[in-house]
């Protein structure tokens, strides 16, 4: 066999996940970072090296295994603090009780009077001190413990919307024992228990006042652990399909984030796809050059592979009032593909037509958007004027290998729709697609030419929201793949 | 099959075994041991590179996880000097391998050695034919031939590219495959086994494991995004800008010698740049230079005249000097009240 040591079979490190790291990871992927199965199995052999000890410690390591990107490390820092900040909690309040002494709570000997009700609480409360006696003793890591078990008794991870949070607090609260509490308060209030017991019912329901706020906080802390991946996934899912042009403003900034996310995807998919083999035919130049050391005899063989071009791409973009959005988003889209994409021109157009590729090339997408909008946009769309533009300027670059976009909802106003020019650039085009942010029930209605257009067209689409977009860039890709 | 079955060619031809180590397959235990974070600290500021704590941390998780390092972060923050300072603390070869387009697994893994392959099948040309002459049928020399194994693809017809180098190294090694995101999406993917397992598959041999796991670390500079897979399998270390204290300690391992006034200065100077909008920020690379440009001027404080004279050590762009010209008397005025501090 040969010199080399073959390798064993890889045998992973026994490492079983401690039960706080388990749970600290399943807030993580709630969150919204993707923790695999053998980030998981990492984790728990690195917690298993360097322990819970050291917080800032612990905090890199697990950070250098789950959090992958510039923007999951700062999911990741939060979600951390937020889910050990509890255990801090619990501990700075124990030594700020050390700190201010003669409070009446450090009494260790309990008031005669308590005796009774404590005793009755014990009745239902199965295992360990009642919560009456936890705070008399005002024991606040033993509260915090018990806060904790009760919470994981109403299930506090299902949590999903603030209008929860009330519920889940109360809920908690009952389990810590809190009616048996209400009730021994009312029973010293009431009973006759004299200035001890109603001095003992004031400290109850001071501290249970305070208990009522750390669990608020608590399940606050919670929700937004639990809920908050859920409740973006929910979000993007609702602005991927929501139409562009009914955005809110202030949903533009995750807009952006998503159509990053987009053209990231469709950009790994199709870098890939640059060669493909032609099956059956010999690349004999390559074949004698690999198989020279055999002196010429070809024991490997080598096939001619085709190059795969880059989609050759002309984007015309309606920025007139009407579908500024839609354009804006577009170029976004198509500029963050740039690397799969080639010859990559864009022209905006409202009343005439310029070309913009240069600012686009120049600035970053979100200024290069605002200068165009500003230099030509927002004005009345006059759709002739803009394809005679066209035709005077860059109707020679156009050629058959160029796909065409345009984007628009092919409302010129009631000018002259210049059909003739559309009709030569499909002429030398190899395709010209139409994205209409219009629905298709509203075409050719009122000033409306698109039915005028369409038969030049290889594709006439409806382009409205995030989804359709990715559609449409998904089908251009594939064609010229 | 390996050279030892087949005694009577070699036996002549006395091939160098250069590594006869290797023939010794026992799993050798981890020569070196990483015992504590502060051990990293300590190793690392000793070989004059001054970690923050994440680097440390990552480095003593991946030796001991032994699970390579994805280090990203902008360029010339340190990210192929930590590759190196690991390799001369713990006195390991560095093995580096620079990624770029194109790059295939016969650069960066083996290559047969076509020139030897065909010297050696004419020198033992008659060699063969004598051994192989007696036999009266096809069937029976085909049978001798075979018995003589795949001498021709063995170890000794294989060069080493810095992959396998990385795995053969009978102590272990610093393993570091700089600019990953420089390379194809395909070689991405073919370096996950190596990342994963420590080995690699060799289609005429057989999969070769590492004898001792090296110290893999990764770097990118994230011109573009790298696949899921890769960075599942590794830990991911983000170096970025060092604040003022940590710059202040590593310009001072960098330039030894250099006055405490000056250096406080010349960091608060970099950093205050660094706040400006630029096309592309100093690095730490660009303020250790600018440092030893100022002691090599003998320069005791910095001066309005003297720091538009040198800008051009710090920024790279055109523009960046123009923009930042204008404010370089508000900076450097700053950087003068910048306080001393004991590093």
């Amino acid at each position: 066999m040969s010199l080399y040591r073959i390798a064993p079979p890889p045998t992973p490190q026994q490492a079983a996940a401690s039960e706080p790291l388990r749970r600290f990871l399943q807030v993580a992927r709630s969150a919204g970072l993707r923790v695999s199965a053998s980030e998981g199995i990492d984790a728990a052999r690195a917690v298993d090296l360097i322990g819970f000890g050291d917080r800032t410690v612990l905090k890199d390591t697990l950070g250098l295994i789950l959090a992958k990107t510039p923007d999951e490390k700062v999911v990741y820092d939060e979600t951390f603090d937020l889910y050990f900040q509890r255990n801090e909690l619990a501990s700075q309040e124990e030594s700020r009780q050390e700190q201010s002494t003669g409070e009446p709570s450090q009494t260790s000997t309990p008031p005669a009077g308590a005796a009774s009700p404590t005793d009755f609480d014990e009745t239902d409360a199965d295992q360990g001190p009642s919560l009456s006696e936890l705070l008399e003793k005002n024991d606040s890591v033993a509260l915090a413990t018990a806060m904790e078990v009760s919470a994981r008794e109403s299930s506090i991870q299902e949590i999903r919307y603030f209008t929860q949070k009330n519920r889940f607090v109360r809920q908690i609260l009952e389990r810590m024992g809190l009616r048996d509490v209400e009730r021994e308060i009312i029973e010293l209030r009431n009973g006759d228990h004299g200035e001890e017991g109603v001095a003992r019912a004031r400290m109850l329901d001071e501290r249970l006042e305070r208990l009522w706020d750390n669990t608020r906080d608590f399940v606050e802390r919670a929700l937004l652990l639990y809920a908050r991946g859920e409740q973006e996934q929910f979000r993007e899912r609702m602005l991927k399909q929501a139409r562009l042009m009914n955005l809110d403003p202030r949903d533009l900034a995750r807009m952006r984030v998503l159509v990053r996310q987009i053209a990231k995807r469709l950009a790994t998919r199709y870098s890939r796809k640059r060669r493909r083999k032609q099956r059956g035919q010999l690349d004999v130049r390559r074949t004698m050059r690999r198989n020279m050391g055999w002196g010429g005899i070809p024991f490997l063989t080598i096939w001619k592979q085709k190059q795969i071009d880059k989609p050759r791409i002309m984007v015309l973009c309606d920025v007139s009032n009407s579908v500024a959005w839609v354009s804006e988003f577009l170029l976004m889209l198509i500029y963050a593909l740039n690397e799969v994409l080639s010859d990559l021109r864009a022209f905006a157009y409202t009343g005439s037509l310029v070309e913009v590729s240069d600012i686009l090339e120049k600035n970053t997408i979100d200024e290069a958007v605002k200068r165009i909008m500003s230099t030509v946009g927002f004005g009345s769309s006059n759709y002739g004027n803009a394809f005679a533009d066209f035709e005077d300027g860059w109707m020679d670059a156009v050629t058959n290998k160029t796909t065409v976009i345009i984007l628009g909802d092919a409302r010129g106003n009631g000018n002259d729709p210049r059909t003739d020019i559309v009709s030569r650039m499909s002429q030398r085009a190899k395709r010209i697609v139409w994205l209409n942010p219009e629905f298709r029930s509203s075409w050719g209605t009122g000033d409306s030419d698109m039915y005028r257009y369409a038969p030049y067209c290889n594709l006439v689409r409806v382009c409205a929201s995030l989804n359709d977009l990715e559609r449409v860039i998904t089908d251009l890709l594939e064609v010229d793949a | 099959m390996g050279i030892g079955s087949s005694p009577a060619i070699l036996g002549e031809f006395k091939l160098a075994d250069q590594n006869s180590t290797m023939q010794t397959p026992q799993p050798v235990a981890l020569p070196t041991h990483i015992g504590s974070i502060e051990e990293v600290d300590a190793g690392l500021s000793a070989v004059g590179y001054i970690a923050t704590r994440q680097i440390s941390t990552a480095i003593y998780i991946a030796h001991h996880l032994q699970k390579p390092i994805l280090v990203e972060g902008p360029a010339g923050v340190g990210k192929t000097e930590l590759a190196k300072s690991v390799a001369s603390w713990l006195d390991l070869p560095l093995i580096r391998m620079q990624c770029y387009e194109g790059l295939d697994e016969s650069k960066a893994l083996y290559e047969w050695k076509y020139g030897k392959q065909l010297l050696y099948t004419q020198i033992l040309r008659d060699k063969v034919s004598a051994l192989i002459g007696e036999t009266d049928s096809l069937k029976t020399s085909l049978d001798k031939l075979h018995g003589f194994g795949d001498v021709f693809f063995s170890k000794n017809f294989l060069e080493p590219r810095p992959l396998l180098k990385a795995l053969e190294q009978p102590k272990g090694a610093v393993l570091l495959i700089d600019e990953i995101d420089k390379s194809d999406q395909e070689f991405e993917a073919f370096l996950l086994e190596i990342l994963s397992d420590y080995q690699v598959t060799i289609p005429e041999i057989g999969s070769i494991g590492a004898i001792v796991p090296p110290i893999v670390l990764l770097t990118s500079n994230s011109t573009r995004d790298l696949g899921d897979a890769l960075k599942r399998r590794c830990l991911h270390l983000h170096i970025g800008f060092p604040d003022e204290k940590l710059e202040a300690k590593i310009i001072a391992s960098r330039v030894p010698g250099i006055d405490a006034r000056l250096l406080a200065q010349v960091v608060s100077f970099v950093q205050q740049l660094r706040t400006l909008d630029l096309k592309k920020l100093p690095s730490v690379s660009e303020s250790i230079d600018w440092a030893r440009v100022m002691v090599l001027m003998h320069t005791a404080a910095l001066e309005d005249a003297l720091v538009r004279d040198t800008l051009n050590v710090l920024l790279k762009f055109e523009s960046d000097i123009e923009a930042a010209e204008k404010k370089v008397t508000e900076l450097t005025r700053k950087a003068q009240q910048a306080i001393v501090r004991s590093v």
